[in-house]
């Protein structure tokens, strides 16, 4: 390393300054796309996801997928590609530990009905057809769960549209056993729509933090999520 | 059909992305543990001074880089390498008896080496570099044998190549090896130092440092008065710049330190490398000895020695210049000028310096392109193990504004650089980033 000199005068912390190259899509404290619609329905910066706040263990382990392709998004892959796991591990803590405030939960689009269906999909899931409630590993108020579970809160309806078809269609993989490839593929495209309006509706809750590890009883055994 | 449509498709000395920018497996995490993710098998004998040797030598050949997919198994190969032509598979080099060198000879994986034909006689494709592995020496050879008979074998069949018609025929190679192919073991310079000629004993040969940095002909074919001249990358859409010259990457005014550490870090006070030569950095050569860097680097330093540092005229127009300039340092103003500073002297080694960057001011615009488009990290090396980034700006500049800042960066603060246009910036949107 060479002397710490370099870091010009007035710079914010260190990593701040490392992980500027984060900032224009997921923001400086790693709050995701800024201001909600302001580039449109449909748009790129719908896809770029809220970071902080998110338990460290599952932004690593998307760090080290991106890094490895298992996760394809060109852009992610082509920055971490050649990043050690230490310096990986030190970003996922360093989002962790942000806490940025949530934006206003997404005006819903969808009708009533679908949103009754999300409601109940998220918060019961459907027992008839193996489907866990969301809220079941991802917490009652969704903010995940210690060490990799992801916090729902603050995404838009795209991005969880989108990560749920990638599960589905494996172009997004998790450690074995891949939990959420297992949940995605027993929904349907109507059931992903309406657990995305729902979902990305929700208002902030009074604690933004990760459930503590092993405090919510899992229904299916996930890869990465030790329990 | 002429020469040049038999030849010209066998521009091997460009490989695609995949071929060059592998992802390490198992998440190396440096040079710390890198030993440990190459020595994969437990059950391997203790390594032996050769088999170390071996290993060492394997990471300045940076064999794993194309035979090694990302996430996949040591040497296990069936890395896809996109050409113009069609895509390659990389073979299995793991002792595998069945599918992959378990059967081979030191003979015959010398032969390979030196003489770029399998161990049943057939020609490899000039992908693998064996126009500079012809120069390594014997014993190096067996000593990286000796490593490969040791790794962890894995039973993976080559995949057969997905070339077109007609470059599916291998008997075209003739051709091109008559042609650009010098088989011989590297003959050292007598009137230069022993370090001097250990550096081009690696850079010309482990190293194959020519397979992006010489300029290929219209026939696909690199010679030898234009080695190190640099050229564009098919397929990565990177520019490899050349090494003779100072107004590009050569190094002919760059202190030994300095190329050192650009060479073992991926920072220097210099520059940075992104791309392309990121991943040779952090597959292989942060892995060198104090001793082979600095030799690399005195012979690196020698080849644009002599090269006037004679700045080009500078070619922004003045009309045209003074609407992009304007645009362009308003830009530069508001998004660079934080971290690069208002007068582009940046905070090196974190943060770049462009006043007087050789690499933004080359006839080739790409890389400063694609650094504003696409940002990029420095690799994570054990020299500089939580590099600094560039922010991507392909979603918050337009074309205009693209080609505004990269014009301006390269004639600001009495850079030489030609103007960009916003029809360059464009295409390069496009550029692949795999």
């Amino acid at each position: 390393m060479r002397p710490a000199g370099a870091q010009p005068a007035g710079a914010p912390g260190p990593m701040d300054s490392r992980v500027l190259a984060c900032a224009p899509c997921h923001g400086t404290k790693g709050q995701g796309a800024e201001g909600q619609g302001s580039l449109g329905q449909g748009t790129a910066s719908d896809l770029f996801p809220r970071l902080s706040g998110k338990p460290a263990g599952y932004l690593f382990n998307q760090l080290v997928a991106f890094r490895e392709g298992r996760r394809r998004y060109p852009p992610m892959n082509y920055l971490l590609e050649f990043q050690t796991d230490a310096y990986l591990r030190a970003m996922a803590d360093h989002f962790a530990a942000q806490r940025p405030p949530l934006p206003p939960g997404a005006v819903p689009t969808a009708s009533r009905d679908v949103l009754a269906l999300g409601q109940s999909l998220v918060t019961g899931g459907d027992p008839a057809r193996g489907i866990p409630a969301c809220a079941a590993c991802h917490g009652p108020d969704f903010n995940g769960m210690e060490p990799a579970i992801p916090g729902l809160l603050g995404l838009r309806p795209n991005y969880i549209t989108a990560q749920l078809g990638a599960w589905r269609y494996g172009t997004r993989t998790a450690a074995a056993p891949d939990c959420m490839q297992a949940v995605a593929g027993r929904l349907t495209e109507a059931d992903v729509t309406a657990v995305a309006a729902w979902l990305s509706a929700l208002p902030a809750p009074a604690n933004p933090d990760p459930a503590p590890q092993g405090s919510l009883p899992m229904p299916l055994p996930c890869g990465s999520e030790p329990q | 059909m002429t020469a040049g449509t038999v030849l010209a498709p066998l521009q091997w000395g460009r490989l695609g992305r995949a071929a060059l920018l592998a992802t390490a497996l198992n998440g190396w995490p440096g040079a710390a543990s890198a030993q440990t993710a190459m020595s994969p098998n437990p059950a391997a004998p203790p390594g032996s001074t050769v088999v170390e040797q071996g290993e060492y030598l394997a990471r300045a050949g940076d064999c794993i880089a194309c035979h090694t997919q990302p996430g996949g198994k040591l040497f296990a190969g069936g890395r896809a390498m996109p050409t113009p032509f069609g895509t390659l598979y990389t073979s299995n080099i793991t002792p595998d008896p069945g599918t992959g060198i378990g059967k081979w000879s030191a003979d015959a994986f010398y032969g390979m080496m030196h003489t770029g034909r399998s161990p049943d006689g057939g020609l490899l494709y000039p992908a693998m570099p064996f126009g500079a592995y012809t120069k390594v020496t014997r014993a190096d050879s067996d000593a990286i044998f000796a490593y490969l008979r040791q790794v962890q074998p894995v039973q993976a069949a080559n995949r057969p190549h997905d070339l077109r018609f007609p470059y599916n025929n291998r008997s075209l190679i003739l051709g091109w090896r008559t042609l650009y192919f010098q088989e011989g073991t590297y003959a050292p310079d007598a009137a230069k130092s022993e370090d001097w000629n250990r550096g081009a004993y690696l850079v010309q040969g482990l190293g194959h440092c020519a397979m992006c940095h010489t300029a290929i002909n219209s026939l696909g074919g690199s010679s030898e008065s234009a080695a190190f001249q640099g050229g564009l990358i098919p397929m990565q859409n990177w520019y490899a710049p050349s090494l003779t010259s100072n107004k590009e990457a050569g190094l002919g005014d760059w202190s030994i330190a300095d190329i050192s550490g650009l060479l073992r870090d991926g920072v220097s006070h210099r520059g940075a490398v992104y791309g392309p030569m990121a991943e040779v950095v952090y597959n292989s050569l942060q892995h060198m000895t104090d001793a082979d860097t600095r030799a690399m680097s005195i012979y690196l330093k020698s080849l644009a020695e002599g090269s006037p540092p004679a700045p080009q005229p500078r070619v922004v127009r003045a009309e045209e210049g003074s609407l992009l300039m304007r645009l362009g340092r308003s830009v530069y103003d508001g998004q660079c000028a934080s971290c690069h500073g208002a007068q582009g002297a940046g905070a090196p080694p974190h943060y770049p310096l462009l006043a007087g960057n050789q690499s933004i001011q080359m006839n080739s615009a790409v890389n400063p392109i694609r650094m504003v488009l696409n940002g990029g990290y420095p690799p994570g090396t054990a020299g500089n193990p939580m590099p600094y980034g560039m922010p991507p700006f392909a979603q918050t500049l337009s074309d205009d504004e693209v080609a505004a800042v990269v014009t301006y960066i390269r004639a600001a603060w009495g850079n030489h650089g030609a103007a960009v246009t916003a029809r360059q910036a464009n295409e390069l949107r496009a550029a692949p980033l795999d």
